[in-house]
């Protein structure tokens, strides 16, 4: 078995006459926790649609675990796909399900398990996530944004994946909630043996969480390396991006 | 990828010791199956000396909620573990059980009055509703420069203008079907010139209106109700209030004044599109000349009726955009909501229509009909 668990070969993406990547290349290796930096507009999002086959490459191709996302049947497929678990920027909970049944869902959709161990299995998660068991009765609308990220990461879990890919974790939530999510995607990326996969803006979970940072400017991959090594380099997106007011003071405590 | 799998390997003195391999996975256990899990409870259940859980592979939670679940929610005494795998197991031992939702007693009676509270919500909201119609009306007296054109002007266009195809369609074959129903029964009588009579007056004081009002309420109604509910969704209602635009005077009055105004000329539309209809299927089925039906039309239906008709469009149109309105200013922030209150606000219009049009039957019954 491979043990890459990401593998973009030659991508290009072209969104009408724009191209968005060029020849764009990416290999992340089991256990590596990667984030994707960029300017606005650079394509991370983008990328990160195509990694979860939202999105088709104009050209190239993505694989999985060594394999290729599309083609090869429904089933192959679906099993594909539950072997990463997706934290969309908003949380993209189900607004008309509750917390349990949110967390429930992917469970459910698997038609193995019987009641009593999906219910099990959702309560397990919640106190993976910090929420305690009253949370599961309520409805997203009355969560706040730090709670439904919460509740959204227990529902990408859920299936036990090995590689999760978050969009902007930590957006819209405030220093302290930011730190707390933080570390709780530390510490289940050990405690589950998780390949992470981030796109961010913010510093402090580049410098928090990344053990490699993948810059992608000029429609590729610019660098994929340590944060030491990425901070190094010698070009205007890493300069206006790491080595602002605000970069130095997010890689001071670093050192 | 290893399967999950398990041998028993006998122990010196004491029951033998199970010995447990591969991946206990959520996937890898789904993929070998209910047998083999029945046949690994059946040894947990006869017991053994001991369990050996070293050479697990790779251990997920739902794994190990299964082995916790057959341990009786306990670690055996007799047990090896790698330190991780404790560790999975100490976290599932903290984990709390589900909150068990308490049963009420007399649950239909709380049931009962939950719906007799919606109901009486339901009415107080309308009556707010109303008020709010009544203050924004008094409001653009004073001051008339509020009045919003453009909303109102765009409403026409979407509601009415938009609307005339398929009401016409929709009237003309109508209008060709009851005069044909009733062309089969009139020549039985001999009495085939009263078919402009019964056309005339059904079309133009009861069809029409209803038609039109049931068209308008499943088109119209129904896009008022979505749009206010994802406006409710996407929080551009609080932008308006934030921006100090009242809601009833900019989202709800231009839409019960566009309808208002747009509802009677699509009565007019749609009778005549049906009367035409009517006349055409008269002509081939009774061979009565489109002439004859024009000029005795006025004769067989006093002109009152068309007023009647006309009055029940204008009433019609406020009832569906208030309902819809109403509907739509009640959807919360959710999918779900959403569905249930556009569903709601359709029948509601229609079912609001059709009790309209009774009571105007009612008030109406000494007007216009011929003696």
């Amino acid at each position: 078995m491979s043990d890459n668990v990401i593998g973009v070969r030659d991508l290009s993406t072209r969104f009408g006459t724009q191209w968005i990547h060029r020849h764009l290349d990416l290999c992340v290796v089991r256990g590596e926790r990667v984030a994707l930096v960029g300017d606005s507009g650079s394509g991370k999002t983008t990328l990160l649609r195509q990694l979860i086959g939202l999105l088709t490459p104009t050209q190239g191709e993505v694989r999985l675990f060594g394999e290729p996302l599309f083609g090869g049947g429904v089933a192959r497929e679906r099993a594909l796909r539950q072997r990463f678990g997706v934290l969309f920027q908003q949380g993209a909970l189900f607004s008309a399900l509750n917390v349990f049944e949110n967390i429930a869902f992917p469970l459910r959709e698997l038609k193995l398990l019987d009641a009593a161990t999906i219910r099990d299995l959702v309560m397990l998660k919640l106190a993976m996530v910090e929420l305690r068991p009253e949370d599961a009765r309520r409805m997203p609308a009355e969560l706040s944004g730090g709670m439904a990220k919460r509740v959204a990461l227990a529902r990408a879990l859920a299936l036990e994946p090995e590689l999760l890919l978050l969009d902007e974790p930590t957006a819209g939530l405030d220093p302290d909630r930011s730190e707390g999510f933080e570390r709780l995607i530390l510490r289940l990326g050990e405690e589950l043996g998780l390949t992470v996969v981030f796109v961010t803006h913010d510093l402090d979970t580049v410098a928090t969480l990344a053990t490699q940072v993948a810059v992608l400017a000029e429609q590729r991959i610019l660098a994929y390396d340590t944060i030491d090594a990425v901070l190094r380099l010698d070009h205007p997106f890493v300069r206006g991006f790491f080595h602002s007011g605000r970069g130095r003071r997010a890689f001071a405590r670093l050192d | 990828m290893n399967a999950p799998a398990f041998v028993l390997r006998p122990a010196a003195g004491t029951a033998p010791e199970l010995v447990l391999s591969g991946r206990w996975t959520l996937r890898a256990l789904a993929e070998v199956g209910a047998p083999w899990r029945r046949a690994l409870a059946a040894h947990a259940r006869a017991g053994v000396g001991g369990w050996d859980c070293r050479g697990i592979e790779r251990l997920d939670s739902a794994g190990a909620l299964l082995l916790w679940n057959l341990w009786g929610r306990r670690l055996p005494d007799a047990i090896r573990l790698s330190n991780e795998q404790r560790a999975i197991f100490a976290r599932i031992a903290a984990a709390p059980s589900a909150v068990v939702e308490p049963q009420l007693p007399l649950a239909w009676l709380a049931g009962l009055g939950r719906r007799g509270l919606a109901l009486s919500r339901y009415l107080a909201d309308f009556v707010a509703l109303l008020g709010q119609l009544a203050l924004d009306g008094l409001h653009l007296l004073r001051r008339p420069v509020d009045l919003p054109w453009r909303e109102i002007s765009a409403t026409v266009y979407r509601s009415g203008v938009q609307a005339m195809p398929v009401t016409a369609l929709v009237g003309f074959l109508i209008g060709v079907v009851l005069s044909y129903l009733s062309a089969l029964q009139l020549r039985q009588f001999g009495a085939d010139v009263y078919i402009v009579n019964i056309l005339g007056l059904g079309i133009i004081r009861e069809l029409g209106p209803v038609l039109v009002a049931v068209l308008v309420a499943g088109r119209s109604g129904s896009a008022m109700t979505a749009q206010l509910g994802v406006m409710r969704v996407t929080e551009e209602m609080d932008a308006l209030a934030a921006l100090g635009v009242p809601q009833g005077l900019r989202l709800v009055l231009p839409k019960v004044a566009a309808l208002a105004v747009v509802m009677p000329l699509l009565v007019l539309w749609t009778s005549a599109s049906a009367l035409f209809g009517g006349m055409f299927s008269a002509h081939l089925q009774l061979d009565i000349a489109y002439g004859y039906f024009i000029e005795a039309l006025p004769r067989a239906v006093p002109v009152a009726n068309l007023w009647i008709g006309l009055a029940k469009g204008a009433v019609f149109g406020v009832a569906v955009a208030l309902v819809a309105c109403h509907f739509g200013l009640r959807a919360k922030p959710n999918t779900q909501s959403l569905s249930v209150n556009t569903t709601a606000s359709v029948v509601a219009a229609i079912t609001v229509v059709i009790l309209i049009d009774a009571l105007f039957a009612i008030a109406t019954r000494n007007i216009g009909l011929p003696q």
